[in-house]
């Protein structure tokens, strides 16, 4: 008996979503509108998030050494650096290498490359790119070189210049600034979640208001709650389906024209220097999809299903 | 079977609906309910149904005061009284067969019950040509006699008609009181509110007339006194 009750009440909903054809449309207007608005909020996020990750990982420190200084006491200090908790790497680029670098970008400059063979020997110091896990513990880094002096076998420091201070300005803000991007970002898409919500109900109410003197036979001719509130959230929750469906289509149709329009825009020279930026949203759109697949079809169905559900109950008292 | 225990209804804008009623129907019985528009008769069909509760007095059916159920004893108490409304109250989405059938679902009877029945009844209201039209492609006296169709189809205890010719004319008015004596005959107890002196002439039976919410006359032989 209850399979059949269950079967009798999805054959309702189908039927009542199929019936009410201009109000299911309505339905899954609004819900694909809600939905859509909380699937810009995830490629926001997901944008903002990789635009911050690109930020911070831009920002660094550099200790540059005397050209007199040993590579084997710079690569004991990049071990020692290494080791610090607030560490996420250290790169170490020898003299020659930044030569090599150095070469390789300007190999077109003929002005520059005339200077360098001028100059006669390698003027490049060694260097290490030191990166923090997070921005602000330059700090605890710049200050742990300051007060390690690394020296030679001779007693004469190693270290020629760390640029702590010329960067710090750039991280003293982006430690400030991050963590308030984050909070507004949350904070705008908790707006945007509950105004979603409101509209779905609002609508969804709407639809079962009209249907408020159909529950009401339907409890008169003795049928139970469960019996005339089931058909109308089984039409809900295909609102929701429905809706969440054509959303994931409109997301990824938005996440390849978006990365098409970004190329465009900034040219394929220019995009390439910014690989992190360029195709971010297809990008997340397909190493994420499982996720997001399940986020907005859950979000369709409990907001479709959940509304109906409750928007219903005020007409049972009959 | 049915009893109302001086039962009164006063409505918030302090309208008297009922003041006071008492009476009995015993089962089998056909009970023509007359009275001018606001006598009264609709809150007592609404009473019996509790699709309202009154201020005063109780509504027995049997030994059950309709007023005190769960929601669970009312939907079973609701499945023995099938309901006529002037105003059809048809499903507008669903087809005449889907309309009579979800009675019967809400009963809990089995789709080869459904299937067999629903014709069935169809049949007895002579409707069998328009079962999977809507409520929308029916006159107003086919809507009548689906909703009455809908009504038996349970084979319920009582059926209740509150004023089910007020829209009609008078050849479907009287197509509509031959299937009502019918069902009456087959057993089946049935109250009927009307103001139409030629419902009750063709009815007869007991005759009970309303005026500002009181019982003014409880006839055994039908007579239209207003």
């Amino acid at each position: 008996m209850i399979l059949t009750t269950f079967k009798r009440i999805a054959r309702g909903g189908f039927v009542n979503f199929w019936r009410n054809g201009f109000l299911s449309f309505a339905a899954v207007v609004v819900i694909t509108l809600s939905l859509s608005a909380f699937g810009g909020l995830i490629f926001a996020s997901a944008f903002g998030n990789s635009l911050l990750a690109d930020v911070k990982d831009k920002v660094d420190i550099n200790v540059y050494f005397t050209l007199s200084a040993q590579e084997s006491d710079i690569l004991a200090l990049q071990k020692e650096i290494k080791a610090l908790p607030e560490v996420s790497s250290v790169d170490y680029v020898s003299s020659a290498q930044a030569l090599t670098d150095f070469q390789t970008k300007w190999q077109n400059n003929a002005l520059i490359m005339q200077g360098l063979q001028e100059v006669g020997n390698n003027p490049f110091p060694a260097a290490l790119n030191i990166k923090a896990k997070e921005p602000g513990q330059y700090g605890n880094i710049a200050n742990f070189l300051t007060s390690k002096n690394p020296q030679d076998s001779n007693g004469t420091p190693i270290i020629d210049k760390v640029n702590y201070q010329e960067n710090k300005l750039i991280i003293d803000r982006l430690t400030a600034i991050i963590p308030t991007v984050e909070q507004v970002g949350g904070f705008i898409a908790l707006i945007f979640v509950l105004v979603a919500i409101i509209i779905v109900w609002n609508t969804i109410r709407l639809i079962i208001y009209t249907a408020r003197d159909e529950i009401a036979v339907m409890k008169l001719v003795g049928a139970s709650n469960i019996y005339v509130r089931g058909p109308f959230v089984v039409s809900g929750i295909m609102y929701g389906i429905v809706s969440a469906l054509i959303t994931l289509i409109l997301m990824a149709v938005f996440a390849y024209w978006s990365d098409a329009v970004v190329l465009k825009l900034a040219g394929v020279d220019v995009a390439s220097n910014f690989s992190l930026i360029v195709n971010v949203l297809s990008a997340y759109f397909v190493h994420n999809f499982g996720e997001i697949f399940v986020l907005i079809i859950g979000s369709g169905i409990a907001l479709g299903g959940v509304s109906s559900y409750v928007a219903a109950r005020k007409y049972l008292k009959v | 079977m049915i009893y109302y225990d001086k039962v009164s209804k006063v409505y918030a804008d302090n309208s008297v609906a009922l003041d006071q009623v008492s009476f009995g129907v015993e089962p089998k019985e056909f009970v023509t309910i007359v009275g001018h528009s606001g006598a009264g008769k609709t809150t007592l069909m609404k009473l019996l149904i509790a699709e309202d509760y009154p201020t005063g007095g109780s509504v027995f059916l049997e030994s059950t005061n309709v007023h005190n159920l769960n929601k669970k004893e009312m939907s079973k108490l609701r499945r023995r009284i099938g309901t006529v409304f002037q105003d059809y109250r048809l499903i507008p989405n669903k087809t005449i067969y889907e309309n009579i059938a979800f009675a019967m679902e809400a009963a809990g009877r089995t789709d080869a019950e459904i299937a067999a029945d629903v014709p069935h009844v169809l049949e007895l209201v002579d409707l069998s040509k328009k079962i999977w039209n809507f409520p929308r492609e029916l006159s107003g006296g086919e809507r009548q006699r689906v909703a009455i169709a809908r009504a038996i189809v349970t084979q319920p205890d009582i059926i209740i008609a509150d004023e089910p010719t007020g829209n009609l004319d008078p050849t479907n008015t009287y197509e509509i009181v031959r299937i009502l004596k019918k069902i009456n005959e087959m057993g089946t107890t049935v109250l009927l509110t009307t103001h139409n002196r030629g419902v009750v002439d063709a009815v007869g039976g007991r005759v009970i007339t309303m005026e500002n919410g009181r019982i003014i006359r409880d006839d055994k032989n039908g007579k239209y006194i207003l």
